[in-house]
């Protein structure tokens, strides 16, 4: 019994894409690592100078982004955009920080995405529990279909009349986007939950359910923690896909005062376009966020592309 | 599709009920609901149904809502009539509209090859005997998690500030003007930020793609004395085939509805040059075009949708379905 409960742990650490691939990496892993082992392979050369200036391009705007941010006003203006600041000006980010009205875009888009990450895991996470449970059942069944059906359709498809249907109901605000972010996520994130639930063995449940749990007690003491590495991947992708968002908000929130961080970019495009230490500062305000969660949930980001894409 | 009626498991009842009803449900398949299958818990309906009908609320019913419109002549207020198929008539005749699919599939293509050929090639690179290779790869997957419209923001400045005053400086013509001003070549600027954009995500699938190839594969092409090359284009390319062809749909569904680079980087200009399908479809929400915009966008669902089965079968079997 401690076998199985052990058993699907480590299967969702390894980075295995699909059932199909398990036994080749099972079988790579270790024929990789007793060649690294013998050393008789030198470290290619060419292949890290040209990764290297690869990677320079990908840190450039970065440091673009950075570094104008700091610069004075007069300095930024010249367009020389890869200059080190001298001086070094934090003027930008204070007037950045009044002209966006940045403490209230950034609280609108931090309840939005936290909305969005615990809406989607926890409906997506039940939706796939009941799913796999009953997959027998015709009801459960087409319902997974019909939820996944929602990874075929375009959001400009169905914009239009989302549009006209939150000014109906009165949700043209963040709760209305925070609704559709969820709706949006819905189908990625039951895939991933599903395929990992038809992998918990039936016998752990057998246990609970003899020890006299109910359906939610067994749900949420036994298999919404076996869930955790895959609710981690989940909620990275919910966070990302809502906290950068700008197609919806801009087009379903009615109110300009309650947009969501992305959106208020905008102002520096029509107003105040000269001023690019002040509009550097607050792109780098708005790209932070997302960087630092990044830095620290590098494995589940890596993983969830993989896992997402081949089980799509 | 009736409701089996199944013992009141979940909000009341003692242990033995309980556990008892556990084993009925899940283990022993006592108790059927006359059809042979075993009965459902009610609890079940609960963790389903109110994702259903919100996901059929937010979703089928705005896209239903949508077609049914297209074949009316509803502005986004007041009365409308059926008019048939005379939107989607109109709009296979728009030249509007014919140069939006024009400018986003020519994108879309451009932009596939681009991404797929650079990931391959980094994913190549990032599996080989290097050092560093942790790093490196987390720094090439950075910009998948930065918002599409602040770092089009961020290249805007970049191309009509920057290049220019490069261009400017080093004496070549052509970079000394803005190229997001130039018509002909605005939508390089979009190729090149939705591609610095999207390679990170490409990558990892070729870079697990790459690491599912067994060893000794290689070895035996070793053996067989075969150089790097023919390596790659006899060994690598022909075990990877499967996840070039879902790199190549899944990029091109996304690149498709393309949006907020072109908003950050051109807003469709100049003139219209660069308005793609889902910049067309929304002037539907201002232009009081609605119903015919909606004609358009259900165009462009049927193409989604022709595109999303030919996805299923390229790459049926190795879905984990």
């Amino acid at each position: 019994m401690t076998q199985a409960a052990a058993r699907p742990v480590p299967a969702s650490t390894t980075p295995a894409p699909a059932a199909g691939r398990g036994t080749r990496d099972a079988v790579a892993a270790p024929t990789r690592r007793r060649r690294g082992r013998v050393g008789q392979e030198r470290t290619n050369w060419t292949t890290m100078v040209i990764l290297f200036l690869c990677a320079l391009t990908v840190l450039l705007p970065l440091y673009v982004t950075v570094s104008m941010s700091l610069k004075t006003t007069e300095q930024a203006v010249d367009g020389n955009a890869f200059s080190l600041p001298s001086p070094i000006d934090f003027s930008g980010f204070t007037q950045a920080w009044e002209l966006t009205n940045f403490p209230v875009a950034f609280t609108i888009s931090i309840l939005v995405t936290a909305g969005t990450v615990v809406g989607t895991v926890l409906l997506a996470s039940l939706a796939s529990y009941a799913i796999v449970r009953n997959w027998e059942h015709r009801l459960f069944r087409w319902s997974f279909f019909y939820l996944l059906a929602a990874m075929f359709l375009p959001f400009p498809v169905v914009a239009l009349p989302q549009i006209q249907l939150t000014g109906l109901l009165g949700l043209a605000n963040p709760v209305g986007v925070t609704l559709l972010h969820i709706m949006f996520q819905l189908s990625f994130s039951i895939l991933l939950f599903t395929a990992f639930l038809r992998s918990i063995p039936l016998e752990l449940e057998e246990s609970a359910r003899i020890d006299g749990a109910t359906t939610w007690q067994t749900f949420r003491q036994l298999i919404f923690p076996l869930l955790a590495p895959m609710s981690a991947t989940v909620a990275i992708f919910a966070f990302l896909a809502s906290w950068n968002d700008f197609m919806m908000p801009s087009l379903i929130i009615a109110d300009s005062a309650q947009q969501t961080l992305p959106v208020v970019q905008s102002i520096f495009q029509t107003q105040f376009s000269n001023n690019y230490n002040v509009s550097f500062a607050s792109y780098l305000m708005a790209m932070a966020p997302a960087i630092v969660v990044y830095l620290f949930t590098q494995r589940w980001v890596m993983e969830g592309v993989t896992q997402g894409a081949v089980k799509g | 599709m009736s409701t089996p009626i199944a013992p009141a498991a979940a909000s009341a009842g003692s242990l033995v009920d309980d556990a008892e009803h556990g084993r009925t449900d899940h283990l022993a398949g006592a108790a059927h609901d006359g059809r042979g299958r075993p009965r459902v818990d009610p609890v079940y309906y609960l963790f389903l149904i109110p994702t259903l009908v919100l996901f059929t609320l937010a979703i089928t019913v705005p896209a239903a809502l949508g077609i049914f419109y297209s074949f009316t002549d509803f502005i986004g207020f007041g009365d409308w009539e059926f008019i048939g198929l005379t939107n989607y008539i109109a709009a296979f005749s728009d030249p509007a509209i014919l140069a939006s699919y024009a400018f986003t599939f020519g994108f879309a293509i451009v932009t596939v090859l681009l991404v797929n050929l650079i990931a391959f090639l980094l994913a190549v690179g990032l599996t080989s005997r290097i050092r560093l290779k942790t790093g490196l790869r987390a720094v090439f997957v950075i910009p998948m998690v930065i918002s599409g419209i602040v770092i089009a923001y961020v290249f805007n400045f970049l191309f009509s500030n920057s290049l220019p005053q490069l261009g400017a400086a080093t004496g070549i013509p052509w970079l000394s003007e803005s190229i997001l001003a130039n018509p002909d070549l605005a939508w390089l600027a979009i190729v090149i930020v939705t591609a610095w954009q999207s390679i990170p995500g490409t990558l990892l699938i070729y870079i697990a793609g790459l690491l599912s190839i067994p060893g000794d594969v290689y070895e035996a092409a070793d053996i067989d004395g075969a150089t790097p090359w023919v390596k790659l284009r006899s060994v690598t390319f022909p075990l990877v085939a499967g996840y070039v062809v879902i790199n190549v749909i899944l990029g091109f569904k996304n690149y498709l509805n393309v949006y907020d680079v072109i908003v950050g980087l051109t807003n469709g200009g100049p003139g219209t040059s660069t308005r793609s399908i889902a910049m067309t479809i929304f002037t539907g929400f201002t232009g009081g075009d609605y119903a015919y915009q909606m004609a358009n966008a259900t165009i462009f669902f049927v193409i989604a949708v022709l595109i999303s089965v030919l996805q299923l079968r390229l790459t049926r079997g190795k879905a984990a379905i």
